[in-house]
């Protein structure tokens, strides 16, 4: 039993044995409720005495509230209760949102509903309980709310100029944080450069649009004092804990139950006001109180994501290598930051990722974080990926023009070699094993670049006007502790997983990480029955229960496989060695001669079943009269995960974008898109590469479509889909995708994060292609979404 | 809004007699006064197509349709199919290709899907993926759900061929 377990003993490559499912596609046990309507998203569920919350939302961006009248609204039929924000500050303690180990971070107390001023239009400030919500949206037309506009800090570029309007005076300003990473001669190594680029990009405000809308139910029991969530969220055990915290209960008081979950994208990871009223109100009232999001509440309070408005200077010598980086990020956050991940993790994530892929020697890169009187932003997937990674990919292609070297020479040239590893870069971020050549090899084995140049010279003869782009990228998956935990956020970077074996000799398996269809419960699945050696029918996932699921994280932050997974793995194997040890004693036999295959235990080296899982476990759990006294009787192991020889687990991958633009009409029309990725050992191609895909549209809708549009004094402009446009099946490409497999050795499993790849790469790839389509008119577009607006700008046409 | 009207429909071959609310739309009256949640509200403007359901063997948006409007109407849901078995090649697909991930636009997306392979059914991808850029979905990136319908499209164009 004490023999080293390797990823090898427990045959984690043997895709051809009949009960190894780790790197098999086998399809989701769970898709099949989704496409017969059977799902439990949080609105399906129903409780006796159910009352439904609306929010009256400020209209304005900045305002003070003089008073506030909820007599009409009280006097509306079906109409509970209203509350103020005075009303639930009774019940329920405002949050700060900075992390400790973010050097100076600042940031205000937030209300779950405001006390005295709103800060940015959509903020919630009254909500209206009644019997529909119907009635409730009724109501909370009557509410009359005496306001005093004030002058709104809508522009990030003067936010902390001298006559900014201060958002939170208590502050001093409306500096949130900086940082500055600096390798220390950057001016000197870039005065000694042949070539010095230099561009300035905006990476356009966007939202995740989950297509179910934030949705809680919460119901305080008065009787036995326990408040129970559902809630559609990633991290249960979280916000069970913030519950907890905020409405001054005890966290084994308080239980969060999320079933179905309809897209989450990082949107569904913080503490919305609105949701901490929702739960105020139930503790209040001491009845369930549901609350769904509507797409225009949804576009307002969701939160927002990626405002950066970053320079970006980069320095090479005539032979194509690249001495530097000089980047200056600015972004806007709201006027909060979100608890309790924070706002300050985006431009964090820019200085630590800038640069990622290469080899280079000098660096410096800071970020400016500040508040402004608009929708609070914070993590949405791929967290500063696709910031950093347009800024560096752009440079590198500025650097190549300037060189007049191919992009794929320039990259050939600069990326970080395979064998480096491990390594830290410029940074600071620690590297245990990354692919950049091999999935360059890969990439470009599957694009037919001589093909494309050919099309691409033949077709500007004609009008055409065809580019072609490259983006590589680092991306930062597993989170130990250092990415929150040290800052004094109460954000859990192990997890754990229980997984037993019933008397019929199926599997049950609790975990805590969360499914929102990223494939969680299957590749759970394939784990625990690769793991304990059964067929993949006989494995049932339960997540999203605080209740009943080990501790944990959730999932965010591509940890799902690489933290879950793991877990889930050495508690297989430990109720392996356990079933094994159960079976010797009743075989007369030694463990060692035993293996668990297909639900049997056989002779390991002749394969010969002895005895059956289901026999086993009648014996055990019927007649145990008929066992030896002191033989162990457990069928059930729990085992928890967490990095720790690296604070994160880096991949790698690069990604090409094959399109046509428009040149009278500005429009960009997506040909075809390739990527290559590592996220370590696959456990279900199938699942990684659709998301993969999924990613990558997500990354080209912000590079092309998605922008939350203010006006001038902060006015959301873009509230509807019909005004915030997303991608259509229409407008997609057919995306091509393959890997690269570098396992992680921080585990077993060796499985790193996957869904963040896409995301990250898309927007560099789709701008250094139109910038390649656009080169024979010398322009190029640097903000995103590209629109046409801002391509025919840029070709002058007006 | 204490006026009513009174309606007879039939949803997936039920009888159902109601009083609603002029303003109720048909998402609602599905999910709220029937319990067939197995349609979702997405945007409740018509654009993102998770509320598509059948009315008279039309796909339309159910939260652009009201409910009062429906007497003597017959309504079809993802439950009604589901239970009939027309679209279960259309799901077995979407299962086999993982053309699902969170599942929320999935219902309709296959109303949508079903109503291309019965009026026009084609391989062509691209008419495809027309067909179904009024149904959106955030997770997928799309391909493999075009995957699904175009393999059963295949398979349906075969049978029909061979029959």
């Amino acid at each position: 039993m004490n023999k080293p377990v390797t990823p090898q003993s427990v045959g984690l490559s043997r895709e051809d044995l009949p009960n190894s499912y780790i790197g098999r596609s086998v399809p989701r046990s769970n898709v099949r409720k989704l496409v017969q309507g059977r799902a439990t998203y949080t609105d399906d569920v129903s409780l006796p005495r159910l009352v439904h919350a609306a929010f009256v939302r400020s209209p304005h961006p900045h305002a003070r509230i003089l008073s506030i009248d909820v007599s009409g609204a009280t006097a509306m039929p079906g109409v509970v209760r209203v509350f103020t924000g005075a009303d639930l500050a009774k019940v329920c303690d405002p949050w700060v949102a900075t992390l400790a180990h973010l050097k100076g971070m600042k940031s205000a107390p937030q209300h779950p509903l405001p006390l005295e001023r709103a800060t940015w239009q959509g903020e919630a400030v009254v909500a209206i309980v009644a019997d529909s919500v119907a009635h409730a949206e009724d109501a909370a037309g009557e509410v009359i709310i005496d306001w005093e506009p004030l002058p709104a800090q809508a522009d990030m570029e003067t936010a902390l100029d001298a006559g900014a309007v201060v958002i939170h005076p208590e502050l001093g300003d409306n500096l949130v944080f900086t940082r500055t990473a600096d390798t220390g001669e950057v001016p000197a190594a870039f005065a000694a450069a042949d070539h010095v680029l230099e561009a300035t990009f905006h990476t356009g405000r966007h939202t995740g649009v989950t297509l179910e809308a934030r949705s809680i139910i919460a119901d305080y029991n008065s009787a036995d004092g326990t408040l129970t969530v559902h809630q559609s969220t990633q991290a249960p055990h979280m916000m069970q804990g913030v519950f907890a915290k905020q409405l001054r209960m005890n966290e084994g008081d308080v239980r969060v139950i999320c079933k179905d979950v309809g897209g989450s994208y990082g949107i569904k990871v913080h503490v919305y006001p609105d949701e901490v009223a929702v739960a105020a109100m139930s503790r209040i009232l001491g009845r369930p109180v549901k609350f769904i999001a509507d797409r225009f509440e949804s576009f307002v309070s969701d939160i927002h994501a990626r405002d950066h408005r970053i320079t970006g200077k980069i320095a090479v010598m005539n032979d194509g290598r690249i001495v530097g980086f000089d980047i200056e990020d600015l972004t806007g956050i709201g006027p909060y930051s979100v608890y309790p991940r924070t706002s300050a993790i985006e431009g964090n994530q820019v200085v630590n990722l800038c640069g990622g892929p290469y080899d280079f020697k000098h660096y410096r890169c800071s970020t400016t974080v500040v508040l402004q009187n608009k929708a609070p932003t914070c993590q949405y997937r791929a967290v500063g990926h696709p910031i950093a990674t347009t800024v560096t990919e752009g440079l590198v292609d500025l650097a190549a023009e300037a060189l007049g070297m191919d992009p794929i020479t320039i990259r050939r040239l600069n990326l970080m070699r395979d064998d480096a590893y491990p390594c830290n870069s410029p940074a600071g971020m620690k590297f245990e094993g990354l692919s950049h050549h091999a999935s360059l090899d890969k990439l470009l084995a599957m694009v037919p670049v001589e093909r494309l140049r050919a099309e691409q010279a033949e077709g500007r003869t004609r009008g055409v006007y065809r580019g072609l782009g490259f983006a590589s990228f680092i991306e930062l998956t597993n989170p130990s502790p250092f990415m929150y935990g040290i800052g004094g956020a109460r954000i859990s970077a192990q997890d754990g997983c229980t997984v037993r074996m019933d008397p019929d000799g199926s599997l049950v398996a609790l975990s805590g990480v969360t499914e929102q269809g990223q494939g969680t419960e299957a590749i759970l699945a394939q784990i625990v029955a690769h793991g304990v050696g059964v067929d993949l029918k006989k494995v049932k996932i339960i997540t999203g229960d605080t209740q009943v699921t080990p501790y944990g994280g959730g999932t965010w932050a591509c940890r799902g496989a690489g933290i879950g997974g793991e877990a889930a793995l050495q508690a297989a194997i430990a109720l392996k060695d356990q079933i094994l040890g159960v079976a010797a004693i009743m075989l007369q036999t030694e463990a060692e001669a035993l293996d668990v295959v297909m639900g049997h235990v056989v002779e390991r080296t002749t394969g010969t079943s002895r005895l059956s899982l289901a026999e086993l476990g009648r014996l055990v759990y019927f007649r145990g009269d008929t066992l030896p006294k002191d033989m162990p009787r457990e069928f059930v192991q729990t085992r928890h995960f967490i990095t720790k020889e690296y604070p994160f687990a880096f991949t790698n991958g690069i990604q090409a974008s094959w399109l046509e633009v428009d040149v009278e009409t500005g429009l960009v029309t997506l040909l075809e898109h390739w990527v290559v990725e590592d996220c370590g050992r696959v456990i279900n191609p199938m699942l990684v590469d659709e998301q993969v895909r999924g990613g990558v549209v997500q990354g080209i809708g912000g590079a092309l479509y998605e922008h939350c549009i203010y006006d001038d004094t902060g006015q959301l402009l873009t509230t509807t889909m019909a005004d915030y446009m997303v991608p259509m099946a229409a407008e997609m490409p057919d995306i091509h995708v393959d890997h690269v497999e570098t396992p992680t050795k921080e585990s077993l499993l060796g499985a790193k994060g996957a869904g963040e790849a896409g995301t990250a790469g898309a927007p560099a790839a789709v701008m250094n292609a139109i910038n390649d389509a656009l080169s024979p008119f010398k322009a190029k577009v640097f903000a995103q979404p590209f629109t046409p607006d801002r391509i025919l700008r840029a070709l002058k046409r007006y | 809004m204490s006026f009513r009207v009174d309606i007879r429909l039939t949803v997936n071959g039920e009888r159902v007699t109601k009083s609603v609310e002029p303003r109720r739309h048909l998402i609602d009256f599905l999910r709220i006064d029937l319990g067939l949640t197995g349609s979702h509200a997405g945007c409740e403007h018509g654009i993102c197509g998770t509320c598509t359901v059948r009315v008279d063997g039309e796909i339309v948006r159910g939260c652009l349709v009201l409910a009062a409007s429906l007497d003597g109407a017959q309504v079809e849901t993802i439950e009604g199919l589901s239970e009939c078995g027309t679209i279960h090649d259309l799901q077995e697909a979407f299962v086999a290709r993982n053309a699902a991930q969170c599942g929320f636009c999935t219902p309709g997306m296959l109303m949508t899907a079903a109503d291309l392979l019965d009026h026009h059914c084609t391989t062509d991808r691209t008419a495809i993926r027309e067909h179904l850029s009024g149904n959106y979905c955030r997770c997928t990136g799309y391909q493999a759900i075009i995957d699904a319908v175009e393999e059963v499209a295949a398979r349906r164009m075969a049978g029909a061929r061979a029959s």
